[in-house]
């Protein structure tokens, strides 16, 4: 048995009036007050413009935390395995094409089709990064956040390497909207790490629960939480935002939720053999 | 890495339901490939269809589930006692040590097709039995498995396109390791779509013929569709006499994983990324590149995969047995890892080396050891490719538990 640790080094978030985690934390700590707005994803820069042009809000998405998230940990991005969890990606195309699938014409632009992969992300994140290490990319519906840190926490415990997870999910329009309801887009990103460096802001020991998951307290964060896969990682971020060490339950599977024990860098400093308590 | 057992393993898909079928077909030297006649599909291709997927709706209980792809699942868990093995496992460690992690690239994406052609003609709304959870969404196959055997261990999908179907052996391989599981059933589920049969054909990567891996006129992919399986737990320590290992056992030995980061589309054109994965699968099981008896290449048929990965495999090894089991069943995209997967074992098992179907002369200029007529052989050990788009790669690297095949001791 192999302890599930990891010492998280940064963090990327971009979501509905949360543009990047240094002005994240604030909003999420109530240090500053939160303002609703719809989610704004910046263009990839990373990426030539022939590929910038074809890629949708996921990738956007996709490459804005992780590239927040890579710069915060001051590693070299091509030298991170990464790890992409998203329920469904890229609600838009996935919709244009079931719709020209229905039509009697059927014929699909190549751009469209390449970009509705569920690893379209991966592949361009190590085309932009220049990235040839491992890459995964998973789902598992609403707990896609907690399966991609899990599988990101045994890179880490098992294999010893620093770890990218991006987790992202966008929104569908009608009428997809209908059965997988997302009111809006929200990707978060971190790096995390096997050992302690000078970049650690916290470290998480993980478990498998049966616990229900953590509730937020302020409620339009909340609402946000239940309101896409992606931002399941709330009660997670909240505690790094307030730099609190605590223990968060986030939702999984219906029957097992992921416990994570949060210590941050100032307790364990205080407590330089590592222990929680 | 500390190998895993493969406790047991099925595969169905155009040459068969279930390990017998799927053995005569090789050693037949028999293909599935048909020309496409799917759904509303007018494209001038072959396809690999497993006939009867429709015919038994998935178990009654898990009705919400009910798509192609959940009752391809269903038809391929229910061969070779896989199921009654699954149940065993679930027994012996408990429903909450079992993992599930399974491989697609679609998923049940074809609901959604229809529903799309269903829709109200005032709201647009889709039809009001359409389950977007259980059919469409990527997890959906993971969790019909999960449900279907009453587990409760971690569970998710892989999507990455035509390596799915492998890297789920890492995931498990990784999770075993940390503890987190004693067991895991990992798999590949794919079907037919018009996504994907449109899609690649909007890449002009399909081909108008049965398609010919490694062959000089290679023209493209024809694609198929399966359902793989196998159930994986950890390898008895060598020193541990009270279960040895049957010398027949197939066990899982090396894994490799990369990226291309190349293009999206096209694989790198020296296959550096191949290579890479291959070189990690081989450094990971601690066998060198002339112990390897057999390669099960990635094998699409397209031009540009074929030549990349021959460079690949070139700069690796010398006149190593080779061949593409896709001549015989299509390519399964997110299931085409574990298929190949089990293709490799069976293989091993049966020390019989299956040959690369459709293809009738070998392209001189990939200059790969291709095996155009299968037979038996000696195999120690099997290397299974597989590559997909966005740049993503996986090898794995089987190995017979008693790998000297005269003299008995494991070597």
């Amino acid at each position: 048995m192999i302890a599930l640790s990891a010492f998280i080094e940064s963090v990327g978030l971009v979501g509905p009036g949360l543009n990047n985690w240094a002005d994240a934390q604030d909003l999420l700590a109530g240090r500053a007050p939160y303002v609703a707005a719809r989610t704004a994803v910046p263009a990839p820069a990373s990426l030539p413009a022939a590929e910038r042009r074809r890629t949708g809000t996921g990738v956007k998405l996709a490459l804005a935390v992780g590239h927040e998230a890579a710069a915060g940990s001051g590693r070299d991005a091509a030298s991170l395995a990464t790890v992409f969890a998203a329920s469904g990606g890229d609600g838009q195309n996935c919709h244009v094409i079931c719709e020209t699938l229905a039509s009697e014409d059927r014929a699909l632009s190549p751009t469209r089709f390449h970009n509705s992969v569920h690893n379209a992300p991966a592949g361009y994140w190590s085309i932009a990064t220049r990235a040839m290490a491992p890459s995964n990319v998973l789902s598992a519906y609403d707990g896609s956040f907690a399966a991609g840190l899990l599988e990101s926490l045994c890179q880490v415990a098992v294999d010893g390497v620093a770890t990218l997870l991006i987790a992202f999910d966008t929104d569908y329009p009608a009428p997809m909207r209908d059965v997988r309801p997302i009111p809006d887009a929200f990707g978060v990103a971190l790096v995390l790490a096997p050992t302690p460096g000078a970049n650690t802001l916290a470290r998480i020991d993980a478990r498998l629960t049966d616990t229900p998951a953590t509730v937020l307290a302020a409620p339009e964060f909340e609402q946000m939480r239940l309101g896409n896969p992606a931002a399941r990682a709330l009660p997670l971020l909240d505690a790094l935002a307030a730099q609190r060490t605590a223990s968060v339950v986030l939702d999984y599977l219906q029957d097992v939720q992921l416990q994570l024990d949060i210590t941050m860098l100032n307790a364990m400093l205080d407590n330089p053999d590592g222990s929680t308590q | 890495m500390k190998p895993l057992v493969l406790t047991h393993f099925t595969a169905t898909s155009c040459i068969g339901r279930g390990l017998d079928a799927t053995l005569d077909a090789l050693r037949e030297q028999r293909g599935g490939l048909a020309p496409c006649r799917f759904e509303r599909a007018t494209l001038d291709t072959w396809i690999g269809e497993v006939q009867g997927v429709n015919e038994q709706p998935v178990r009654a209980d898990l009705s919400d589930f009910d798509c192609r792809n959940n009752r391809l699942a269903q038809l391929g868990l229910t061969q070779d006692g896989f199921a009654e093995a699954v149940a065993a496992a679930a027994q012996r460690h408990g429903a909450q040590r079992v993992g599930v992690f399974i491989g697609t690239s679609t998923a049940g994406i074809l609901e959604t097709e229809n529903a799309y052609r269903q829709r109200d003609p005032q709201s647009g709304a889709l039809p009001a039995d359409f389950h977007y959870a259980e059919t469409h969404n990527p997890y959906s196959s993971a969790a019909f498995v999960r449900a279907y055997f009453g587990l409760q261990g971690p569970a998710f999908v892989i999507s990455s396109a035509c390596s799915s179907g492998a890297k789920v052996f890492a995931s498990a391989r990784r999770m075993l390791a940390a503890g987190l599981i004693d067991a895991a059933v990992v798999g590949g589920v794919d079907s037919l779509c018009l996504t994907t049969l449109y899609g690649f054909n909007s890449l002009e990567l399909l081909s108008p013929a049965p398609c010919k891996p490694f062959d000089t006129n290679r023209s493209g992919i024809s694609i198929g569709e399966a359902a793989a399986f196998a159930l994986l737990e950890r390898a008895p320590e060598e020193n541990d006499a009270s279960t040895p290992t049957p010398d027949a056992a197939v066990l899982l030995v090396g894994i490799g994983e990369s990226s291309d980061a190349y293009h999206m589309s096209s694989p790198h054109p020296e296959g550096l990324g191949a290579r890479l994965a291959m070189e990690q699968a081989l450094a990971s099981s601690g066998i060198g590149a002339d112990g390897i008896d057999y390669i099960n290449l990635h094998g699409t048929a397209t031009p540009s995969n074929d030549a990349a990965e021959s460079c690949a495999v070139k700069a690796l090894f010398d006149a190593t047995p080779c061949s593409s089991t896709k001549g015989a069943t299509g390519h399964t995209l997110g299931a085409a890892g574990a298929l190949e997967a089990v293709i490799a074992a069976l293989a091993l098992r049966e020390q019989w080396l299956p040959a690369g179907i459709n293809t009738t002369e070998a392209d001189p200029a990939l200059a790969l050891n291709y095996q155009l007529t299968g037979g038996p052989a000696e195999l120690r050990t099997v290397l299974s490719n597989s590559f997909g788009f966005g740049g993503t790669n996986c090898s794995l690297l089987f190995a017979r538990a008693g790998r000297a095949l005269h003299g008995g001791a494991a070597s």
